[in-house]
């Protein structure tokens, strides 16, 4: 395959691009140019920089977990999105966009999303510039994640429940673009993930990649090491392409994403799209993709509605392929044992999403030795997930 | 690449259009989902709705995740799923059909590219005559689009009222059979007006090509049919027939000779 240099802006190797309705194109050209000229623009970047100080609450920490690095028998530290304000490493993202949205003129924003921390955190800047918002949101994630609903509308955005499909984060994704369609002129679309059409996936890790960049800083300054491994859970990508953005240029550092396993990969109920997808075209990008022989997208199942998607971001693919990054697995039952372990040793509540990641370092325990600096991304805090683990029963207390 | 020219139509779509046109006849090109309400309806509606004076038929072959369509199309590409129907098995449906007019495949590319290098020429031996993709737009994948533009379809190619002028010739200049324009902002879906920048959009889109023109996308009514049957080539009807076909084939049927009797009116 030969592409052109415009095609190659568009991909990671064959994976990405733009397959949208032609209805979209001029809208995708014209953000492609106006995210250009912001990130060139000292103003632009300083008012994000200051915005992302004093409203988001940058740098985050990097903690030391000392009882957990002692159970595996590594040093385990964590980059501490959950400390951001609304609660995880998506307002970065957020921030960013809206900000470019105001640049561009547009003051109605759109959004979707899953565990409606996306949602959460577009309607917390948009309350901060002023701007309408509408967040689609699946039925089935609406009930397991009351509480954030109940945020995003006393923020002022209107949450629009989506009864298509699953209901769950594909169908909102899907929803999103047709409102994005019909109302492209005054519309910009805050896409949640490092997914999407291009520009995309590039854009929100940029607006990510400050989680990697202070974390290498950080750690550096603490233990004046790299890290052997990274650590992320990957549902459409960004806190992990957030946090590799930091490494990927430094060979020796491991990249390892966690994927949700759901019931198990044997059961085809699990949201791992890297381990056992297949190249395939959703939402805009041609990434891994859970999809029958048909091309039909298969439902995803995960117990964390904010990794419950089929798809993956395009760069995450172009890594595996490549075999810069690993792509790894834990099941609904693994990650509430993570949940709970983080909580019981550490005192920090993770998000479900991120206790994936957790049950994945405490699994491998027997390949880690002394010598290794394990660097976890804490994506999210778990409070929005404590009235389901609680009423799962799943963990006891 | 085959006809990538915008002053050649060679393809037997576009001849059949032109054809037409030379008639003064206004395309009717109606819409159906392949397995909506079932697939034995789907081979009853093709034959029915070519007795009621469609001139072309569109086929969708459904998908799981239809952004480009409202709630109608999406709620019957769901039905044709649940009744099992795939790209091949709605060329079944459309072989057994066996109509004369010609033949559109409308979807989205996984469905297409899941069926295999080999799916263009199974396409053509069914008696399909053009290929729609909604998710791929001009440029954004030289590899499959060159697939479907040197295969044995007629790949048509959609403008939107939000495309310059300039990327409208480059979209004509890569397509054939006809150019399908969507006369406004948004999914399919019926409605009851005709977007007041229509005229403006015909008009630059006639300068940059000389393939026929069918608008497509929100109309539903004898006149809207008419309205728009005055200013381009042949218009397109989904949703509503679509819905039609929900309640009875004498329905839909009902509706294309309706529509029928409007466009030869306008
Ligand atoms: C806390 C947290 N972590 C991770 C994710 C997964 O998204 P991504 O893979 O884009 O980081 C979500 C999504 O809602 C989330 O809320």
């Amino acid at each position: 395959m030969n592409w052109t240099e415009a095609e190659l802006d568009e991909r990671f190797g064959p994976f990405g691009g733009r397959y949208v309705p032609e209805t979209l194109i001029p809208a995708l050209d014209a953000l492609t140019v106006a995210y250009a000229e912001a990130v060139a623009d000292a103003a632009f970047c300083e008012e994000l920089e200051s915005l992302a100080r004093h409203y988001v609450g940058r740098p985050s920490a990097l903690t030391f977990a000392p009882r957990f690095s002692e159970r595996i028998g590594a040093s385990v530290w964590l980059k501490r999105e959950d400390l951001n304000h609304t609660g995880a490493h998506k307002i970065n993202n957020a921030l960013g966009q809206a900000l470019l949205a105001v640049r561009m003129g547009k003051r109605r924003i759109i959004a979707e999303t899953g565990a409606g921390q996306h949602g959460v955190a577009t309607a917390t800047v948009c309350a901060r510039f002023g701007l309408e918002c509408v967040v689609y949101m699946g039925e089935e994630d609406m009930r397991r994640q009351a509480l954030n609903v109940y945020r995003m509308r006393l923020m002022g955005a209107t949450v629009v429940p989506v009864t298509t499909g699953t209901r769950t984060l594909k169908d909102a994704t899907t929803e999103a673009i047709r409102d994005w369609v019909t109302n492209v002129e005054g519309s910009h679309y805050i896409i949640g993930s490092v997914v999407g059409p291009a520009p995309y996936p590039r854009m929100v890790r940029d607006f990510q990649s400050v989680v990697g960049a202070e974390a290498r800083a950080q750690l550096l300054a603490a233990t004046n090491r790299l890290p052997t491994t990274v650590v992320a859970c990957v549902g459409g990508g960004s806190n992990a392409m957030g946090i590799f953005a930091g490494f990927v240029d430094d060979s020796g550092v491991e990249l390892v994403g966690v994927e949700a396993a759901g019931e198990g990969l044997e059961t085809g109920n699990h949201s791992a799209s890297l381990s056992m997808g297949t190249p395939g075209v959703l939402h805009g990008a041609l990434s891994y993709l859970l999809q029958d022989a048909n091309g039909q997208v298969h439902p995803a199942h995960s117990i964390s509605a904010g990794l419950d998607y089929p798809g993956v971001g395009p760069e995450h693919a172009y890594l595996k392929d490549i075999g810069r990054a690993r792509y790894e697995a834990v099941t609904d039952r693994e990650a509430l044992d993570g949940f709970a372990l983080l909580a019981r040793m550490e005192g920090i509540v993770p998000a479900l999403e991120t206790a994936h990641a957790v049950a994945w370092i405490d699994r491998e325990r027997s390949r880690w030795s002394s010598h290794d600096l394990v660097l976890l991304c804490v994506s999210g805090r778990g409070d929005k997930d404590v009235a389901q683990v609680s009423d799962l029963g799943a963990v006891s207390t | 690449m085959q006809s990538t020219s915008a002053t050649t139509s060679s393809d037997a779509l576009s001849r059949h259009l032109e054809a037409l046109g030379a008639r003064r006849r206004r395309a009717l090109v109606v819409y159906i989902t392949a397995g909506h309400p079932s697939p034995d309806a789907t081979i009853a509606l093709m034959r029915a709705l070519e007795q009621a004076g469609a001139d072309v038929i569109e086929v969708g072959v459904p998908f799981s995740d239809p952004m480009a369509d409202g709630p109608v199309i999406q709620a019957s590409s769901q039905r044709g799923l649940d009744h099992g129907v795939s790209f091949d098995r709605a060329l079944d449906l459309i072989a057994t059909a066996a109509v004369s007019v010609p033949i559109v495949l409308f979807s989205y590319l996984n469905p297409v590219l899941a069926a295999g290098e080999d799916a263009l020429r199974r396409a053509a031996a069914a008696g399909v005559h053009g290929i729609l993709i909604t998710d791929l737009p001009v440029g954004s994948d030289r590899v499959r689009e060159r697939w479907l533009g040197t295969g044995p379809l007629a790949f048509v190619r959609l403008v939107a009222p939000t495309t310059p002028t300039e990327r409208m010739r480059e979209i004509a200049a890569h397509g054939s059979g006809f150019v399908y324009l969507i006369s406004r902002l948004g999914v399919t879906g019926a409605r009851e007006d005709v977007a007041s920048e229509l005229p403006d959009v015909i008009a630059r889109l006639r300068t940059a090509t000389a393939l026929p023109v069918c608008v497509g996308f929100g109309i539903s009514t004898p006149e809207q049919a008419q309205i728009v049957g005055r200013m381009a080539d042949g218009i397109v009807v989904g949703s509503a027939i679509v819905r039609a076909a929900g309640t009875s084939i004498d329905a839909a049927a009902e509706l294309t000779r309706t529509l029928r009797d409007a466009l030869d009116s306008a």
